[in-house]
């Protein structure tokens, strides 16, 4: 269409905008979980995974030693930089976990103990915080609680410059360290913390295993299985055959479902029981119609002079098949092959049926709902690299081997 | 015996196990049974022939019949049991699911996932295939769409949790919400349109699927008719809904029905997202409820599903049927 007079470029222009909005809005989930994989706990938990490039504002609590306390003006005061090594800016602090943003760079910000004087004439000691310039003294209010207020001393006061030198005082002797909240930017920080974390401490390098345990033979056995019978639909005549080509159509719907509770206790019963033996077999056959049909299919449209003329030189049926058809059909097998291994790597539903339930025999899926959405259920980052390690196998399948996914797709769709 | 060392094993088992029982059995046929000797020789090698066939297929329908053909049977009967499997009860355990509030909400959400999510799919999968026909980088586009194919149902769920968290510093929408002033809410708590979040997931896995074929099937489109239309004045959206979607009409049948089959067989999605609450249960994870405590009714909800794929079954062994004649 795009090659109607006139509305070309206005028509392209839309159609490429469309596309990049469509592009974007497929991958945008996608790359929000890779982004918050990298980074830290702490960060993800202050700004989305859209903000991650950017610096964040974070509070620190920092405890300077009690060491080189001084006297001045009845307080004792304790100095020093609440940057150590790395220098950044402080961009507001507080004396206090709850408020660890009260007080601005160039003020101090301190509790007040008030003189309140009480309905009855008494007076009780209220403490009272609030900041005031550096340089100057604190203002107590007039009434505190309704009640008027007849003086004042400082407790306890703390002020940091915008380059964090701070200046600690207290009525008391300083003899523990005391505690300082500020806030000041965090640069982003990516890392591969969370999956060193998952891996090591969550054993999900277990579940990696299990999962290649799963998928390897049960990928194999099927396709080996399915080329003999695909071969014997495409080239043999016997009577049945466009009747069991049908049937094979017919079981490429019927749900999994079904098998689970009679082929559980068939296992069971024939001392398979929940294991790896049984998840093979049960992949295998589960992924059986569709390798047949699919191979059956590619099969069929191979020239028939090569087969015919090897018959006629000798060779057997299953000469022909082991020395031709079998070579021939690669692409039809590898196809076939990347779908099973993306079904068996992906799935959850057999394996929660068919492996054991304990923790050693748990697949990556399995692992990641049953147990870290539980126990990991607040953790993005951790939860973001257990998700990621978990789709990383079948992404690199997925790009490398797309022209055959796509070629089988066709195949077993497009007659 | 580790369980990777013991794959190992039992792919060299299966493996010889397979080669062996084709090669054996060939040679059994042609060498012991049957030997083209002497004056039997032509008769040998047919008979030989016409058993042939037979020990090709024999491992393949061993298995289909074990693993899919017998559950159907033996599903439908262990579902006319009770739960110890000690009495037979008829069709109760379906009586029981008739009447369990939790099964009608799974049936009627089943019933939207089956009406919405092929629909959309092939839509979304029609739209990009025609949009990204003649673009340059059509192929990188399409390449990103179909990524999520890859992608487990279960890594896709948490991927998702990344966009419908309530914590505004994780989920998208919230994040959206937060910019413009409202406040965060849970969108998979949100009654009846939950069922749609949870959908979008799997509209988001099968478009690149829908897209794959259909554009291969636009591709195929003779270009006369095309330029027949084009002369005689049509509008691209004239050709492309009177001319080329017409064509490609049987594929857009084959999509509908594979997405719906997909659709009926999910399980994962609402699992990991929902667990079935806040009414988004569906047939599949319904059954997984009962799975393992209560056989008769696990095998009931199966034979439903079973019923509601019926219909589709039939229709493509009838166009199997057709392509064969």
């Amino acid at each position: 269409m795009d090659n109607i007079a006139g509305s070309k470029s206005s028509l392209s222009l839309v159609t490429h905008v469309t596309v990049t909005a469509l592009v974007i809005l497929w991958l945008i989930p996608t790359v929000g979980l890779l982004v918050s994989s990298f980074r830290d706990r702490e960060q993800i938990a202050v700004s989305g995974w859209w903000n991650a490039a950017f610096s964040i504002e974070e509070a620190t609590r920092y405890q300077p030693a009690a060491e080189g306390v001084t006297e001045r003006d009845g307080l004792f005061v304790l100095t020093g930089s609440v940057f150590e090594d790395d220098p950044s800016t402080v961009s507001a602090f507080g004396i206090a976990g709850r408020a660890p943003d009260a007080a601005q760079p160039g003020q101090t910000y301190g509790r007040l103990k008030l003189d309140v004087v009480q309905e009855d004439g008494s007076i009780k000691t209220k403490n009272f915080e609030t900041a005031w310039p550096v340089d100057a003294t604190p203002v107590a209010p007039e009434t505190f609680e309704d009640r008027p207020v007849q003086g004042f001393t400082i407790d306890r006061a703390l002020s940091i410059t915008r380059d964090g030198d701070f200046t600690w005082m207290s009525a008391k002797d300083i003899t523990r360290a005391p505690s300082i909240y500020f806030i000041s930017p965090k640069p982003p920080s990516f890392g591969l913390d969370n999956y060193q974390t998952i891996l090591t401490s969550d054993n999900m390098d277990r579940a990696f295993i299990n999962t290649f345990t799963v998928t390897i033979p049960a990928t194999i056995i099927p396709i080996l299985v399915a080329a003999f019978a695909a071969y014997a639909l495409a080239w043999m005549e016997f009577p049945g055959r466009t009747w069991l080509v049908a049937l094979i159509v017919g079981l490429l719907v019927v749900p999994l479902q079904l098998a689970f509770v009679p082929l559980l206790k068939l296992h069971n019963q024939i001392g398979i029981g929940q294991s790896f033996v049984g998840i093979w077999l049960a992949h295998s056959a589960f992924g059986l119609p569709l390798a047949v049909y699919l191979l059956r299919n590619y099969m069929t449209g191979l020239p028939r002079d090569i087969i015919e003329s090897a018959k006629v030189d000798g060779a057997t049926d299953f000469l022909v098949f082991t020395k031709i058809v079998l070579p021939l059909s690669f692409p039809a097998l590898a196809s076939f092959a990347i779908f099973q291994f993306l079904w068996t790597w992906n799935d959850l539903l057999v394996a929660k049926v068919f492996l054991p339930k304990t923790s050693e025999a748990w697949v990556m899926t399995v692992k990641i709902a049953d147990d870290l959405l539980g126990s990991r259920g607040g953790d993005w980052g951790i939860l973001a690299s257990a998700a990621f390690i978990s789709i990383a196998v079948p992404l690199i399948v997925f790009f490398s081997l797309q022209r055959f996914l796509v070629r089988g797709l066709l195949a077993g769709s497009v007659k | 015996m580790s369980p990777l060392l013991q794959g190992v094993v039992m792919i060299l088992i299966g493996l010889s196990g397979c080669i062996g029982y084709f090669y054996v059995s060939n040679f059994v046929l042609d060498k012991i049974i049957f030997p083209p000797k002497l004056d039997d020789q032509g008769r040998n090698i047919n008979r030989a022939n016409l058993v042939r066939p037979w020990l090709f297929l024999l491992p393949a329908l061993l298995l289909l019949s074990l693993y899919l053909i017998y559950p159907v049977v033996g599903s439908f009967y262990r579902s006319l049991f009770n739960r110890a499997n000690t009495e037979f009860v008829g069709l109760a355990n379906y009586g029981a699911l008739w009447n369990d509030s939790g099964f009608r909400t799974a049936l009627y959400n089943n019933f939207l996932w089956v009406l919405v999510v092929p629909a959309a799919s092939t839509f979304m999968g029609l739209l990009v295939a025609q949009l990204t026909d003649k673009l340059s980088w059509g192929n990188v586009a399409k390449s990103l769409i179909f990524m999520p194919m890859a992608i487990s149902f279960v890594g896709a769920s948490l991927i998702w949790r990344f966009v419908y968290a309530v914590d505004p510093n994780i989920g998208i929408i919230n994040a959206l919400r937060d910019t413009v002033g409202l406040s965060p809410m849970d969108p998979l708590q949100l009654p009846f349109w939950n069922n749609f979040f949870l959908m979008v997931i799997l509209v988001w896995i099968q478009t690149g699927f829908a897209m794959v074929i259909l554009s291969a099937a636009l591709r195929g489109i003779p270009e006369d008719t095309i330029e027949a239309a084009v002369i005689d004045g049509a509008k691209p959206r004239q050709i492309f809904f009177r001319i080329k979607v017409p064509q490609i009409k049987g594929t857009i049948m084959v999509v509908w029905t594979t997405i719906t089959i997909t659709v009926l067989k999910v399980f994962d999605i609402v699992y990991a997202m929902t667990g079935g609450n806040f009414k988004t249960e569906i047939l599949p994870s319904y059954m997984m409820d009962y799975m393992f405590r209560d056989d008769g009714r696990a095998t009931a909800v199966a034979f439903v599903i079973m019923i509601l794929v019926l219909p589709v079954m039939i229709w493509n062994i009838s166009n199997a049927r057709k392509e064969m004649r």
